[in-house]
């Protein structure tokens, strides 16, 4: 493999590390593993727990996609494989 | 008009509407009937994505499942959500870049092994025979509630329906049919969901309302577990299962989603990997309207059950109650002969039987919604099963003609014969499912969730691998993908359907349900793929090549070209 393309590939890597670990954090960490820890802080009527469980994780995971369409078409252009 | 009209009305203008989107659009090659010409926008295809996902469990079961479970209903809102974050980020830009079809052919030719590709053709028709059982069984339910026929008659059209616009139309038909399908789903769980949050706490958005006061000044959530406690149930935001198990339904559901043939094959119908990124993007947004709705809808819906029935004299019930008693899903057994209904957690106290399935039906009813908001309900749920079940028989269709005749039994088709075998095997789906849908095994629900189980437990990893591995060789991700499907099989028929001797909750493997086991069999997966592979050499060099190529975006657009 040509040097850049591994340089590509592993920054690659390295955004979805950051961003697959978002995705642990909100849903495993917050909405499983902490979620008793978490329930007794309110915001309104959630407990935020529960809040992260059937709310809150959701929306996270979807900034998530954008946020790594809008990393990866940088990337692509940076390292010249974009397409067209 | 009453609801009948209502419904007649509505259901037959949204059908009419999918039928002319697939006569419109019929397919004229094979790779059109497969992957709708590869010419879909991002967003359309985004939306359709949505609807081939979201199935009749989606918009009829699920916010009546966490309605009755709370918390524990979580797993189902981040666990088929979540998936996409896995599918979006994983999966779908280097499967799109790879080009080809179909899940097995992508597992065939990466792991340059035709029994590799087997072993994954018999993945995917297994996952999607099960699946769509469940749809078909999902339409005869609502036609026989609202149009009055047997549950048979209503699968019988549905089969119809499925059959004229899936066979006839092939992936291009189905796109754009879906597109209109989310449309009609989405606008009938949100009208409903819209009018009861106004009704309840007076904020027209749902996911606000769930968080906010009632009437009497008291937040929704912390009203309904009072209410729990009350009656003996566990508190609505706690729930009762174990930590354990909630984590690994929640991961088998999660993987078994960006392991599901028909989402995937969704991917490949974009013309470039950075629509195919996009892709998944739109249709988790899609998704997420009607997912952060549920729970809400749920808590409204639990809310208004409790508060309209529990200590309330039987003949003083609304027409709703009578309604759905007719359909033997709702009961009422007085057993003290007080004549007043005793909603209570204790089994041997409890009068009232309500079955979780109709709370999304019934929730507009409960509410005294105006009839034609109750008859948009029936066209929003048909469309949600519909939908979901022409994505699924068309992966049938693909796997047995493209997978099975055209790369294994007879390599030499022509591309009008590949499309009638394609077809042919399609009806034979339709009437398969169709069987099922009349006579279903009386565990429909638990066959969905060994679906998952098994599309965690073998093709999640085969394909991670296959990206993110050079150095995975075909010995390896086979006897990974066995193991995987042997495990949780075996591990299902042990405690679901108790086939080695009765079992209790107790002697789950770490607490760990049937439901959650895919998330062990994906790690026993992985774990025996690795050492394996060890073992064997690494593949030979076009394949590392290839693994190269389809990690770069460039050049997509000419490997979908056969």
């Amino acid at each position: 493999m040509k040097d850049s393309m591994k340089e590509y590939w592993n920054e690659n890597k390295r955004y979805l590390f950051i961003l697959m670990g978002i995705w642990f954090l909100v849903s495993y960490v917050c909405g499983i593993l902490l979620v008793d820890q978490l329930n007794t802080i309110r915001i309104a009527g959630f407990k935020l727990g529960f809040w992260f469980a059937q709310q809150g994780s959701i929306y996270v995971f979807v900034a998530l996609i954008f946020i790594y369409v809008k990393w990866m078409n940088k990337l692509d252009k940076k390292y010249d494989v974009h397409e067209d | 008009m009453d609801i009948q009209i209502w419904t007649y009305l509505l259901v037959g203008i949204s059908f009419a509407l999918y039928i002319g989107i697939a006569i419109w659009s019929r397919a004229g090659s094979t790779k059109e009937f497969y992957v709708a010409g590869g010419g879909v926008s991002p967003l359309a295809n985004g939306m359709a994505t949505a609807a081939d996902w979201m199935s009749a469990a989606s918009f009829i079961s699920m916010a009546g499942l966490i309605s009755f479970m709370g918390y524990d209903g979580s797993v189902f809102l981040m666990g088929w959500t979540g998936g996409y974050v896995l599918l979006a980020l994983l999966l779908a830009p280097y499967l799109r870049k790879f080009g080809k079809f179909t899940v097995p052919d992508f597992i065939g030719d990466r792991y340059y092994s035709n029994t590799a590709r087997t072993v994954a053709v018999i993945c995917a028709l297994f996952v999607s025979f099960t699946y769509v059982a469940g749809q078909m069984r999902g339409v005869g339910v609502v036609f026989s509630r609202f149009l009055e026929v047997d549950v048979e008659m209503g699968v019988v059209i549905g089969m119809v329906i499925v059959f004229f616009y899936a066979v006839l139309g092939g992936m291009k038909g189905i796109t754009y049919t879906q597109v209109a399908q989310y449309c009609v789903l989405i606008f009938a769980f949100m009208v409903p969901a819209i009018f009861i949050s106004l009704q309840m706490t007076g904020n027209p958005i749902p996911m606000l309302g769930f968080g906010s006061t009632l009437e009497d000044g008291t937040y929704l959530l912390d009203k309904l577990d009072g209410l729990h406690e009350e009656l003996g149930f566990a508190a609505y935001t706690s729930g009762s299962k174990s930590m354990m198990d909630v984590f690994a339904i929640t991961a088998a559901l999660m993987v078994g989603t960006a392991g599901l043939p028909h989402v995937i094959v969704r991917f490949f119908t974009v013309p470039k990997v950075k629509d195919a990124r996009l892709t998944g993007g739109y249709a988790l947004i899609f998704i997420a309207i009607l997912y952060t709705s549920a729970p809400a809808v749920s808590a409204f819906a639990r809310t208004n059950l409790i508060q309209t029935v529990s200590n309330v004299e039987y003949s003083a019930l609304p027409t709703w109650f009578s309604n759905w008693e007719k359909t033997g899903l709702v009961g009422f057994e007085d057993k003290n002969g007080d004549g007043k209904v005793q909603y209570l957690a204790d089994p041997e106290k409890n009068e009232l039987h309500v079955d979780r399935d109709i709370i999304t039906l019934a929730n507009p009813e409960i509410a005294e919604l105006p009839n034609w908001v109750i008859a948009l309900v029936a066209a929003g749920s048909l469309a949600a099963a519909l939908s979901t079940a022409a994505g699924l028989l068309l992966v049938i269709s693909t796997s047995v003609a493209h997978d099975l005749f055209k790369k294994q039994i007879k390599p030499d088709i022509s591309e009008k014969g590949e499309l009638i075998a394609a077809r042919v095997a399609a009806a034979v789906a339709v009437v398969v499912a169709g069987y099922f849908g009349i006579n279903p095994p009386d565990y429909v629900a638990a066959v969905v969730a060994l679906a998952f189980g098994l599309a965690a437990a073998s093709f999640f990893p085969a394909i991670i691998m296959g990206i993110f591995s050079k150095r995975m060789n075909k010995e390896g991700a086979i006897a990974g993908m066995i193991s995987g499907l042997v495990t949780t099989i075996l591990y299902i028929l042990a405690f679901k359907f108790n086939t080695f001797g009765e079992t209790t909750k107790e002697d789950w493997i770490f607490g760990i349900s049937p439901e959650g086991f895919g998330t062990v069999g994906m790690l026993i997966n992985f774990v025996v793929s690795i050492v394996v592979s060890q073992m064997f050499p690494a593949p030979p060099q076009d394949v590392q090549d290839l693994v190269e190529d389809i990690r770069i975006p460039r050049g997509a657009g000419t490997a979908v070209e056969h």
